[in-house]
């Protein structure tokens, strides 16, 4: 028994922790007054080893800088309070540096994040010597891709094989988290599976994955757990096992009503917008556009707490 | 707001080199010839008090002629550069109004006159007209409009595809109307910068083709003819006939190449940073 | 590659048809000038004489140079004689252009190419600095330098730098390409490119901040691309990137504009050449153009029209020869 209890433990290992992620942007200019716009706060999520965390939320809603923030490829301008730890090391410019194309991975979502001027092969190679040339060709064919396209330039590939070219280079490092930016965009239904299987395949090869989407409708179908971001705050973690089961798994306001606006489950639209993090709201961020709130909600953000093996941030959900 | 501040604080900016222009350009006219008229007793001293620029060989005070000579310079600048911005307007709004075959027409003309050198062409230009003030004048006119010509083409082209452009043709407003009231109005401020810009183009190179002997003839007051006369009494040791005339002249450039950049800071503040 | 290759030759088909539309333009528009003008070749020719003529001889000579044609008959028989190799012969110098082109194009050649590569490669350099360093004290440095020299005349650099370096330092000789009384063909190879320098570097002081400046934007934009912030992620420290990305980028542009100069190069020339007499196409049109040397002057013209065109060709061809992809994308 006990060995079945420590592969438990091993599995649930945390590879990356997010505390209180806050991030906001100052706004320097010779004729604009200093000013700060804060986009993301109190973010807060965990990454287990073997695991597919779905990051789910309107556009807008500060995702994508989440992965700028955790690989420190932020603009200068850009400023992050909070932690965030990684294999319990608390991360530091120095060390993002360091881990970036060895521990962490980006799978960017489009050709534009190719350089025009290289071949597809000498790029996925990368600049670290020895240059992994026999693995990368072994990757290509797993990925079936022809055996010329390492000698093609970007714009020479189709939409489907940029984007494997942009998994491999992701599969040739020795990173333990691949962070994937919206890989699904603009992709057909088949594409958008195939895509979202790779990333599956190498959660399933021990790696971790955060699959950044506004898909919530494919990204359950992939993930073990789904972290739900409005407005810059992480409002609910579920498991995808949640979503399958309906309304009643889910637990925030908002991530039942974007359940009930998927096509399959009523196509009904989420009334307002949404606020800006940090758009000097004492309350619950979501309350102007909540069904349930009181009078608390309008007065104090509520904290983040754990509710049925999941984690929720509001007073009323049960 | 500090944004606004920065505006008008290029305006100011802008319209204190527009006042130090037009002093350099007045007191050129109210120079006259005998308040230059100097005295050989006078002739090669150095700068001092009496004489910013020293003298000349013929004892001409060099600071009053280098004045004479940028007012000259800003003249036939201003006018060289009206002229290059009408060919331009016309032959911009020719091409993107046009047919196919009048664009491809007149980009054959712009590239016929980016064949030649320009400096070569304005010569053969001024050649044809005998040389002098109007030989440099028509030279650089015919031979500057090129640039803001495609600059103009490119805009047009992009209004064309606005919305509002488009919406425009289906009420039925007709083409001139929708140039007057959608176009001139966003392409003005392109022209007017792009003729400050093209101004200190047009005064160096007229300074370069006095200079040359091409342009203004040894009589008149030029900045060209100056620096040309300097050659001579180089080896001399006269260094600020060379000097002191030319640097007058980079900072005049400087001065209105600055007041270009400032008035595309007041036109349209995102576009330029600097 | 087969489509590549037949796409070029298209290509340089269709520009080599359009080079020669244009310098037949030019041949047309430069006779056509030179015919309006109110100077009178045939006087300036007699003055250049230095005797006195006779009504007579003055008829004759009117005679053999077909001024009393009409002008389209003497422009058609002018361009017969270009398209045989007969550019006639100069007032000035009393020989024949084509012998005068051929000679002074070498030395023109030698102070162009020196200044091209001179400013092309530190142009370059500097480029990469200013964009490396954007919007930071060395850029701005630099931004202000290139802003003032090329607000300076280039006769002006010229008139400069031989005041401090053959004036005041005596380094170099004022003027003059070759030692005088020397005739041009005795003169060594070292002589000539003692007197280049001069003239060489005030050349490149006149157009290298042209591609400093654009070497800078471009290398910014490129800095802020995707496919660089990328391969950030991917571990590449910023010097990394410069070699991978940066220069593999904006090394073309670069070059394409290098080639695309030819026309100010040669503008520059003659400016240059005129400061330090330097017996190159440049000091021989003007001295064309003072004297009324119309055969020279024509000739010249059209020469640099044919350098000029050339260097628009290469840039032209460059541009789909080293990056096919590029326009195919745009398209």
């Amino acid at each position: 028994m006990w060995i079945d209890e420590n592969k438990m433990k091993c599995k649930q290992q945390k590879l990356l922790e997010i505390h209180n992620l806050s991030l906001s942007f100052q706004r320097y200019g010779t004729w604009l007054r200093q000013e700060s716009l804060e986009v993301i706060s109190n973010l807060d999520f965990t990454v287990d080893k073997g695991e597919v965390v779905a990051v789910v939320g309107a556009s807008g809603s500060g995702k994508s800088l989440l992965a700028a923030a955790i690989l420190g490829i932020l603009p200068p301008n850009a400023i992050v309070q909070g932690e965030i730890y990684y294999q319990g090391t608390r991360l530091t410019a120095r060390l993002q540096e360091q881990l970036r194309g060895r521990d962490f991975a980006l799978v960017p979502q489009s050709t534009t994040y190719l350089d025009p001027l290289m071949r597809v092969g000498q790029q996925a190679d990368g600049h670290r010597k020895p240059r992994p040339t026999e693995r990368r060709k072994k990757i290509f064919e797993k990925l079936s891709l022809p055996e010329k396209t390492g000698k093609l330039y970007p714009f020479q590939l189709s939409g489907g094989m940029t984007r494997r070219v942009l998994v491999a280079t992701a599969m040739l490092t020795e990173a333990q988290l691949i962070i994937a930016d919206e890989p699904t965009p603009g992709m057909g239904v088949e594409q958008a599976l195939e895509a979202l299987q790779m990333f599956r395949q190498m959660a399933n090869e021990g790696k971790s994955v955060i699959l950044i989407t506004h898909d919530i409708d494919l990204a359950v179908l992939f993930a073990d757990k789904v972290a739900v971001i409005y407005g810059g705050n992480t409002v609910e973690i579920a498991s995808s096992r949640d979503f399958e089961r309906g309304e009643e798994g889910l637990r925030h306001p908002y991530t039942k009503a974007l359940w009930r606006a998927l096509p399959q489950n009523g196509f009904e639209p989420v009334w307002g917008t949404q606020p800006y993090a940090g758009s000097c709201m004492k309350g619950c961020i979501f309350a102007p556009r909540c069904s349930m709130r009181t009078w608390e909600c309008e007065e104090k953000m509520p904290p983040i707490r754990e509710l049925r093996e999941g984690e929720v941030r509001c007073y009323h959900a049960t | 707001m500090r944004r606004q501040n920065y505006r008008t604080r290029a305006v100011i900016l802008s319209v204190l080199l527009l006042v130090i222009l037009m002093a350099i350009y007045l007191s050129g006219i109210f120079i006259t010839e005998d308040m230059i008229l100097g005295s050989f007793l006078e002739a090669k001293l150095p700068p001092d008090f009496q004489h910013f620029f020293g003298t000349d060989a013929l004892g001409r005070d060099l600071f009053l002629r280098t004045l004479k000579g940028l007012s000259v310079s800003i003249t036939i600048g201003l006018a060289a550069s009206f002229i290059s911005g009408i060919i331009a307007v016309l032959v911009g709004i020719g091409v993107a109004c046009g047919s196919k075959k009048t664009e491809e027409a007149i980009t054959w003309v712009i590239d016929l006159f980016m064949g030649i050198p320009h400096i070569v062409l304005i010569m053969l230009i001024s050649f044809a007209l005998g040389r002098g003030f109007w030989g440099v004048l028509i030279g650089i006119s015919f031979t500057h409009w090129c640039g803001l010509a495609r600059v103009i083409r490119a805009e047009v082209l992009q209004l064309k595809s606005e919305p509002y452009v488009a919406i425009s043709k289906k009420l039925g407003k007709s083409g001139s109307w929708i140039m007057v009231h959608h176009m001139l109005p966003h392409l003005t401020g392109q022209i007017l910068v792009g003729l400050i810009l093209m101004f200190p183009h047009a005064v160096l190179h007229e300074a370069s083709l006095s200079f040359l002997g091409f342009g203004l003839s040894p009589e008149q007051p030029a900045i060209g003819i100056i620096l040309a006369e300097s050659m001579r009494y180089l080896s001399t040791g006269m260094w600020w006939m060379a000097v002191l005339p030319g640097l007058l002249l980079v900072i005049l450039v400087l001065l209105i190449d600055k007041l270009g950049h400032l008035l595309r800071i007041i036109w349209d503040p995102y576009s330029s940073q600097g | 590659m087969k489509m590549t290759g037949r796409k070029l030759i298209d290509i340089f088909i269709r520009n080599s048809i359009k080079m020669l539309s244009l310098l037949l333009a030019v041949s047309f528009l430069s006779f056509l000038l030179v015919s309006l003008s109110p100077i009178d070749p045939v006087g300036q020719y007699i003055l250049g004489l230095q005797t006195a003529v006779s009504p007579e001889q003055r008829a004759e000579i009117e005679e053999y140079w077909g001024v009393n044609e009409p002008p389209v008959e003497r422009y058609f028989h002018w361009l017969t004689e270009v398209l045989q190799g007969e550019l006639g012969e100069s007032v000035i110098y009393r020989r024949p252009v084509a012998e005068i082109i051929g000679e002074r194009f070498i030395n023109s050649l030698a102070l162009m190419l020196c200044a091209w590569l001179i400013s092309g490669i530190f142009g370059f350099i500097l480029g990469i600095v200013m964009g490396r360093y954007y919007d930071r004290w060395p850029d701005k440095i630099l931004k202000k330098i290139c802003y003032i020299l090329s607000s300076m005349p280039t006769f002006w650099i010229g008139l400069l730098l031989l005041l401090i370096f053959g004036v005041w330092l005596k380094w170099f000789p004022i003027g003059f390409s070759s030692p005088i009384g020397v005739l041009s063909r005795d003169v060594s190879l070292g002589e000539k490119i003692y007197h280049l320098i001069l003239p060489a570097f005030t050349l490149s002081l006149m157009s290298f901040s042209g591609i400093a400046l654009h070497t800078r934007e471009k290398l910014w934009d490129v800095m802020n691309s995707d496919y660089v912030l990328f391969a950030r992620t991917r571990g590449e420290d910023e010097w990394t990137i410069l070699k991978r990305h940066g220069i593999r980028n904006v090394i073309l542009p670069a070059l394409t504009l290098q080639f695309s100069s030819f026309a100010e190069l040669f503008g520059g020339s003659v400016i240059a050449e005129n400061v330090f007499s330097y017996p190159g196409l440049g000091s021989a049109v003007s001295a064309a153009g003072l004297q009324s040397d119309l055969s020279l002057l024509l000739g010249i013209t059209l020469f640099s029209a044919l350098f000029v065109c050339t260097g628009n060709m290469i840039a032209n061809l460059l541009y789909r020869i080293v990056d096919p992809g590029i326009r195919e994308v745009k398209e």
